[in-house]
């Protein structure tokens, strides 16, 4: 690991980061038996495992900063500020959805928070974060863009021309890796010629590489501090690479059989939210404040599932809107 | 007389009409900078306006993409040049998955507000890979608005509007076309997206052309008017939106109607064009609908082999002919 791991934080900070990722945890646990009672429809791609990446590095950001997605993106709408209740109701395919039902699990979207989109092509997301870092340059701001992808992104072409483009660029961009040791079904170091898939091909792009360990909230913060800190000063983009482990298959159809025992024992015994308690009590914060957190996450969740559950379902006249930015969908004049 | 000037100096004069007026528009693609264009169609940007509105980028076309859909998301208007058409299968997730779709999959929380120019189709012996029309490509996409000028005073106009446009626009500037000359666009001039023109007014048969095709119907006219058959040449400017009131209102005079394409039979845009008059015109139709397009073949090499696969004056000619006396 070369990402900074000693960064202090006071324990009030730890412990508003480790109640975002017990919300997350919460929400992906409440999809999952949503959807086994029949109330999600389609697919869902669940981050439980992966709370840290996004809330470690949602806290080095400022709240006008871009963040894209991928189909696996409800901890990072959530880190970004959506609703767990406007999440679940996307499942649901309710009218209060963050995108009206018309985007679903693998879409989670909240603008208004520089969360601008989860993408289901895998890695077609990356130029776009380099085109909003290219926009906040030519706009003179000091804003950033981060995105998230998986370990499999890397083995894809525009995951290189999205590097060099915003190395040449110097744009201000993170590209934030969730390694979690497998493309879909297959080992990624089984189809992968480097062992880092994504930290190992920075220095081809003319940029740093970090790896980090994705499961520790505090270092996903400080290696994003360092990059954002990078970016802002016009020194480019950086690739950060965490290593983490999903807790439940690639999709809802898999039960992720071909992973072996003592792998999925090792990584569930550094769940990021058992490393963040760990860390908390060592900071000095007291088993009651922890607890008490950890009661006002389970209200929290139960409330936005609750709500999600009573919401309308979504209005059928609803897919005939937003095409355009008219709001309409004319085609013909 | 107004000045003349040619379609592809009317490329660079639209885009710097636009660059001048907004300063969120930027361009950016594979050698339009200091290079002025592969084609010239970029001449004099780089010069008025620098390197960071007129901005050079490595071949990514996935790349060039991405990039205008991130910054379009985020406050600037891009126009992004992908170089020859055919290249738009290079970056085709980008025109078929993410632009036209991000809107629509977020609820409307984003807009995307991007040209895509890309120089389409053939006449030029180019071959195989850089000489396709793909304009029907990106009609099968909901979600993408396509504009295909004929003139250069209509390239102007039609820029202006597409930049302008809040919604994805693919621009094809036909390369046949490139040094064809007509009246200078005048200062402030648009074309709204979705505005047919009629080209020549008629009243036998109704020919439905664009970008390319459209000068072609003009010569197939003249050279039928000598034999008492009156065309009226419809420039649809646009595939989306699609003008079809103007193309129903000349039906209305002629009763037939014949669609010239240069993109292939097979998934032609003809083929929609044909298929509404078939729903919503049929009584109005004195013979059945013809389509002169381009053949389900890939475009060969050799001017005499090219000549039979796109359409041409005399496969026109010949098509009216015997439509006017059926």
């Amino acid at each position: 690991m070369t990402g900074d791991t000693t960064e202090r934080v006071a324990p009030a900070t730890l412990l508003g980061w480790y109640e975002q990722m017990g919300v997350i945890r919460g929400v992906e646990k409440a999809a999952h038996d949503l959807f086994m009672r029949g109330l999600v429809k389609g697919t869902t791609h669940l981050a439980a495992g992966h709370e840290a990446v996004a809330v470690g590095a949602s806290a080095g950001l400022l709240p006008d900063d871009y963040v894209f997605a991928t189909y696996r993106g409800h901890h990072h709408a959530i880190a970004r500020g959506a609703s767990p209740e406007a999440c679940l109701a996307e499942l649901m395919q309710k009218s209060t959805g963050t995108c009206k039902a018309k985007g679903g699990s693998m879409h989670l979207t909240q603008a208004d928070h520089g969360m601008l989109g989860s993408y289901a092509i895998v890695c077609a997301h990356l130029p776009m974060a380099a085109g909003a870092a290219w926009s906040a340059k030519l706009r003179g701001t000091s804003q950033v863009a981060v995105a998230f992808f998986g370990d499999g992104a890397t083995n894809i072409g525009v995951f290189h021309e999205a590097l060099n483009l915003a190395a040449v660029w110097k744009l201000p961009v993170l590209f934030v890796c969730e390694n979690n040791r497998y493309m879909e079904y297959t080992p990624i170091d089984a189809v992968t010629s480097v062992p880092n898939p994504a930290a190992d091909r920075a220095a081809a792009n003319g940029m740093p590489g970090v790896l980090v360990d994705g499961n520790d909230v505090v270092a996903v913060h400080g290696a994003t501090a360092e990059a954002v800190d990078r970016a802002r000063s016009g020194d480019g983009p950086t690739v950060i690479e965490a290593l983490t482990y999903r807790h439940y298959g690639h999709s809802r159809t898999d039960p992720g059989k071909y992973r072996p025992e003592a792998e999925v024992a090792e990584w569930m015994a550094r769940d990021p939210l058992i490393v963040g308690r760990q860390k908390l009590l060592e900071l000095g914060a007291t088993e009651a404040e922890v607890e008490s957190v950890e009661a006002r996450v389970a209200e929290t969740v139960a409330a936005a599932s609750q709500a999600a559950q009573d919401a309308p379902p979504a209005d059928p006249a609803e897919a005939f809107t937003d095409l355009w930015a008219d709001g309409g969908w004319a085609w013909r004049t | 007389m107004a000045d003349l000037t040619t379609y592809r100096d009317a490329v660079s004069d639209g885009l710097a009409r636009e660059l001048r007026r907004d300063p969120t528009v930027v361009c950016i693609g594979e050698d339009i900078g200091a290079a002025g264009g592969v084609f010239k169609t970029t001449v004099g940007l780089f010069e008025e306006f620098g390197a960071v509105r007129v901005c050079d980028t490595p071949i990514s076309e996935q790349a060039i993409m991405g990039a205008a859909m991130g910054a379009a998301m985020t406050g600037m208007r891009p126009v992004a040049e992908i170089m020859f058409s055919d290249f738009l299968a290079c970056c085709w997730d980008y025109l078929a998955n993410e632009i036209p779709k991000a809107r629509y999959m977020t609820g409307g929380q984003v807009k995307v507000p991007l040209v895509v120019r890309t120089a389409n189709g053939g006449g030029l012996g180019f071959g195989a890979q850089h000489s396709q029309s793909v304009e029907n490509w990106a009609l099968t996409v909901p979600g993408l608005k396509i504009a295909a000028p004929s003139t250069p005073s209509d390239v102007v106009g039609l820029m202006a509007s597409s930049i302008r446009s809040d919604d994805p626009v693919v621009f094809f500037e036909h390369k046949g076309l490139l040094a064809s000359k007509g009246e200078a666009a005048p200062e402030g001039h648009v074309v709204p997206l979705g505005e047919a023109r009629v080209a020549r007014e008629g009243s036998d048969v109704t020919v439905v052309a664009l970008a390319a095709t459209v000068p072609l119907a003009l010569a197939a006219a003249d050279e039928l008017a000598g034999q008492g058959i009156s065309l009226e040449v419809i420039d649809l400017r646009c595939l989306i939106p699609l003008d079809m009131a103007t193309v129903f209102s000349s039906l209305e005079k002629t009763s037939r109607l014949i669609v010239v394409e240069e993109n292939p039979y097979q998934g032609g845009w003809g083929a929609t064009v044909a298929s509404i008059v078939a729903d919503e015109g049929f009584e109005m139709l004195d013979a059945p609908v013809r389509r002169v397009a381009g053949e389900n073949l890939p475009l060969p090499f050799a001017d005499a082999l090219e000549q039979q696969v796109i359409p041409t004056v005399t496969k026109l000619v010949e098509a009216v002919r015997r439509l006017a006396s059926y």
